[in-house]
């Protein structure tokens, strides 16, 4: 057997090993790598900051556990960056596995920064069929979400007073692992007309590039980079920055297994022509 | 001398009043009308006025109006309601030099949990309106005249005549090449690999003597998708009955469960092989994406399927699937309109159907004029798409080209 | 009849949300609303059917297949732990309660660990699918290539340029590509609507 046979029809379970140890690396040996910005990340973050001194914004956690390596990030950067400005949130989650998240991370920040449930944050917690929470939502908060995710009844909430629907916020922005993000393009943002931004996984922004150009997303955060690039903008760096790391080598393996399967690929077809013309002459 | 003084004080007073310089309150908007906001459900009220002079100083308007209350607790408001009583229903910034503006008062909710919703706005009742300007030094302006509006419900969504419109003309087109097809007029349909292969996989698990998978997605039984997929399970299905190869489908939904357990019923009864059919074979594993997988993935390795099948909405899972077959050495098919997806499936499967291919999967192997007509029809609309979709691009491209406007300016 | 009442029932439900789309007016809406109900209803009518059948086909596995008890008796545990944990509000609700354990401690590291292997997957079909076998295979090995570049730290000014070609990349080719096949899709999806309205279109009830 030829080498670029062999090199081929390479058991995968070494193109596996070859990963997991370029994934390994970084947590052995501290990089460095720089990140550069798109404006697509920009933008989420200004509208952000504008989020000041009591303005509202909601946001979605729309996300499950298995994404929640690329979303987390940004819920914590866009949490602890809202709070220190003083603004606040109004949170729901359409994924069945999104409440017991949201309540971690925003116990855990709340916590940190001395923010109070109803006054600074009202987590209103989930209901199933994205679309139809979402065209509820747009009546008013209330109608799927009468009461928090707490058990406390929305309208005793100081924070609430006034808000009822998609109207009385600055923006949506939903960090989504799934369909939801359709959803709230098509029934937040077409139907309701609010200001939108996402959050997705990386496989996932390929998707929504076309409604950034069409207008109908103000912002997108796409993956761990999305992550790195907001919080390397908010100055506050996080477990996206320290995925990059990761982010890289995969990819750097992954460059490098196309590069030799394709020197393999076309000494073969090289040497098929060689003895071709051989078998020819003979 | 006392003249002087007082001037002075005057003078002094004044202009700590004013602090600033002279801080004049700013016009009211113009022209303010109230009408029923078209196309809604009849509880909205479309408000339009005009911008005053000197809206360069003005921030946005403040738009108020009279709560609404229900009949028990006394008639509706009337206009010379005391101004304590108006609410503030919205807030319209002037943008730049903008002359006309408009706002939505729209609120179907007659109450929120216990408390009368004041914002609510009535079908068939006068609700009453006025506006203020808010300048950017935060004077306010006199309200403008109160005008009053009647939302009523709309009987047709004047903005989706678009959508009539093509749906008339692909019906009209339907109808036309199916009774063109139905004449023995024979229409072209390209080949799709994914589909001339399906005899073959099923064949090759029969000789193998191992099961054959049917995946059909993580989507719901409401997809188009996912019926699709339930056209090409059926075709497996009879084909399965008549080699005796079982099937196995395992579903994340239990309705598509249900569904799947009678599309493979009726096939089996149709091959003249009801005794072959196994309700056990297609089972419910979990709504989950990743607990699903996981099973899935085990039952390829466990039973060895030499055929699989992945047909219908698929997320992140789509790969998981198929480089999971593809460790077994499955022969595999797949089908989905997942954009994302597809490039997945092109990589890891042996053939794909690409998004509307899956759609024209009962068409192509049935041969049945009634289902060709449609998929003729569908390509007209299509080519008129294209078409218009050009002259877009034409349009877009000529007018923003300096050569060309130069040429139409010189003329 | 047997086959004739599901088309005569789709013909009528199908027929009457087309003209609810038309129709804004809040009798429409709420038709809307309870047509959503609906889909509801009959989605948690079917989940003890769902449920049953998850059990059954565990229990037969078990009995079958000696060595995939183990693998069956942790489906079933998994299941009646999580319905006791739901039973009781202090142990569905707070950062210790026993759903919390079973939520951070089982199913978030066993879903990650899912997801992640994706990578692996990604790997693995990578190296088998991007040959350059065809011009328009090439193309898309080189296109690949330049799109995963952009995560490599390069020096300036080629950073910059890769990051100019690849949005390029991301925006025009990608995206007038992926219109087309969205353009096609809502078509067929239209057009399959109606033929399934239309009782045009019957085979995903299994006969022809």
């Amino acid at each position: 057997m030829a080498w670029y046979d062999r090199l081929l029809a390479v058991d995968r379970r070494w193109i596996y090993l070859i990963l997991a140890v370029a994934v390994v690396i970084p947590a052995i040996w501290t990089m460095h790598i720089p990140v550069s910005l798109s404006s697509e990340v920009e933008n989420v973050f200004e509208r952000v900051s504008g989020i000041q001194d009591g303005k509202i914004m909601f946001l979605a956690i729309d996300y499950d556990p298995s994404t929640m390596a690329e979303l987390s990030p940004m819920a914590e950067a866009i949490l602890r960056q809202v709070f220190r400005q003083n603004g606040r949130v109004v949170l729901s989650s359409l994924s069945q596995f999104g409440p017991a998240m949201t309540d971690e991370i925003m116990t855990r920040i709340a916590g940190e920064m001395g923010k109070v449930s109803g006054e600074d944050y009202v987590f209103l917690g989930y209901k199933p069929y994205p679309a139809i929470t979402i065209l509820a939502m747009g009546t008013d908060f209330r109608v799927p979400f009468p009461t928090d995710y707490y058990g406390d009844r929305v309208d005793d909430h100081p924070m609430m007073a006034g808000v009822h629907n998609f109207d009385d916020v600055e923006f949506v922005l939903s960090l989504a692992g799934g369909n939801a993000a359709d959803m709230w393009i098509v029934y937040g943002n077409a139907k309701y007309g609010v200001p939108l931004a996402l959050g997705v996984t990386g496989v996932m922004a390929t998707d929504y590039y076309p409604y950034l150009q069409s207008g109908q997303l103000f912002g997108l955060l796409p993956g761990i980079k999305g992550a790195a690039e907001y919080e390397q903008l908010n100055e506050s760096p996080g477990d996206g920055l320290r995925g990059i790391p990761y982010q890289t080598t995969s990819h750097a393996v992954v460059l490098v297994f196309i590069v030799l399967t394709n020197i393999a690929f076309f000494a073969k077809r090289s040497a098929q022509r060689k003895h071709g013309m051989q078998a020819g002459l003979s | 001398m006392g003249r002087t003084i007082l001037f002075l004080l005057l003078a002094t007073l004044t202009l700590l009043l004013l602090p600033g310089g002279a801080r004049s309150a700013p016009e009211p908007p113009a022209r303010l009308t109230a009408r029923d906001n078209p196309n809604d459900s009849g509880h909205g009220i479309l408000l339009e006025w005009e911008a005053p002079a000197g809206a360069e100083s003005i921030l946005a308007y403040e738009v108020f109006r009279l709560p609404w209350r229900p009949e028990s607790e006394g008639p509706p408001h009337a206009p010379d309601t005391p101004d304590s009583v108006w609410i503030q229903v919205g807030t319209v910034p002037q943008v730049e030099d903008q002359r006309s503006l408009e706002y939505v008062d729209e609120d179907d909710e007659r109450m929120l949990g216990t408390a009368v919703n004041q914002h609510f706005v009535p079908r068939n009742g006068s609700v009453y309106y006025r506006v203020r300007s808010l300048a950017t030094d935060g004077t306010r302006s006199a309200f403008c005249p109160i005008v009053s509006g009647t939302a009523i419900g709309n009987w047709f969504h004047t903005q989706r005549v678009n959508a009539l419109v093509i749906a008339i003309i692909l019906g009209a087109l339907m109808v036309y090449f199916i009774r063109k097809s139905a004449g023995g007029i024979k229409l072209y349909i390209r080949p799709i690999p994914g589909l001339a292969h399906i005899d073959e996989a099923v064949g090759r698990a029969t000789e193998m003597g191992r099961p054959i998978l049917f995946v059909l997605g993580t989507g719901t039984a409401g997809d188009i998708a996912t019926l699709a997929a339930y056209t090409i399970l059926a075709r497996v299905a009879r084909i399965t009955a008549e080699y005796q190869t079982p099937v196995l489908v395992p579903v994340n939904d239990p309705v598509m469960m249900l569904m799947a357990q009678g599309t493979v019923k009726e096939a089996y009864l149709e091959a003249g092989r009801p005794d072959l059919y196994r309700p056990e074979n297609i089972f419910y594993i979990s709504a989950m994406q990743f607990p699903y997988v996981a099973a899935v993935n085990g039952l390829m390795l466990r039973e060895k399927c030499a055929t699989n099948f992945y047909m219908g909405v698929f997320h992140a899972e789509s790969l998981l699937l198929a480089e999971a077959g593809s460790t077994t050495g499955a022969i595999q098919i797949s089908g989905t309109d997942q954009v994302s997806q597809i490039p997945f499936f092109v990589a890891a499967t042996d053939f794909t159907l690409i998004g509307e291919e899956l759609y024209a999967a009962s068409a192509y192997l049935s041969q049945d004029p009634k289902l060709i007509g449609p998929l003729k029809a569908q390509d007209f609309v299509k080519a008129a798409i294209l078409l218009i979709a050009l002259l877009g691009v034409l349009e877009a491209t000529l007018l923003s080209s300096q050569w060309v406007r130069s040429l139409i300016e010189a003329h | 009849m047997k086959r004739q009442l599901p088309i005569i029932l789709v013909f009528i439900c199908g027929i009457t949300m087309v003209i609810q789309f038309f129709v804004p007016h809040e009798y429409s809406e709420d038709l809307f609303q309870y047509a959503n109900d609906f889909v509801i209803v009959i989605g948690i009518l079917a989940l003890p059917v769902g449920i049953y059948s998850l059990m059954t086909q565990t229990v037969r596995k078990a009995r079958r297949e000696p060595k995939e008890r183990l693998y069956s008796l942790a489906t079933i545990a998994g299941f009646l732990v999580m319905i006791i944990a739901g039973s009781r509000r202090e142990w569905f609700t707070g950062a210790t309660s026993l759903s919390s354990n079973m939520f951070n401690y089982v199913l978030v590291p066993a879903q990650a660990t899912l997801f992640s292997m994706l990578a692996f997957y990604i790997a693995s079909a990578a190296y088998r699918a991007f040959r350059a076998r065809t011009l328009l295979a090439a193309l898309l090995l080189l296109t690949a290539f330049v799109v995963m570049l952009r995560m490599i730290p390069l020096p300036e000014p080629l950073s910059t340029w890769n990051n100019d070609v690849v949005r390029w990349i991301l925006e025009v080719p990608n995206m007038a590509a992926k219109r087309a096949i969205i353009i096609g899709v809502g078509l067929g999806a239209v057009t399959y609507s109606i033929k399934i309205v239309l009782g045009i279109e019957r085979s995903y009830m299994g006969g022809d």
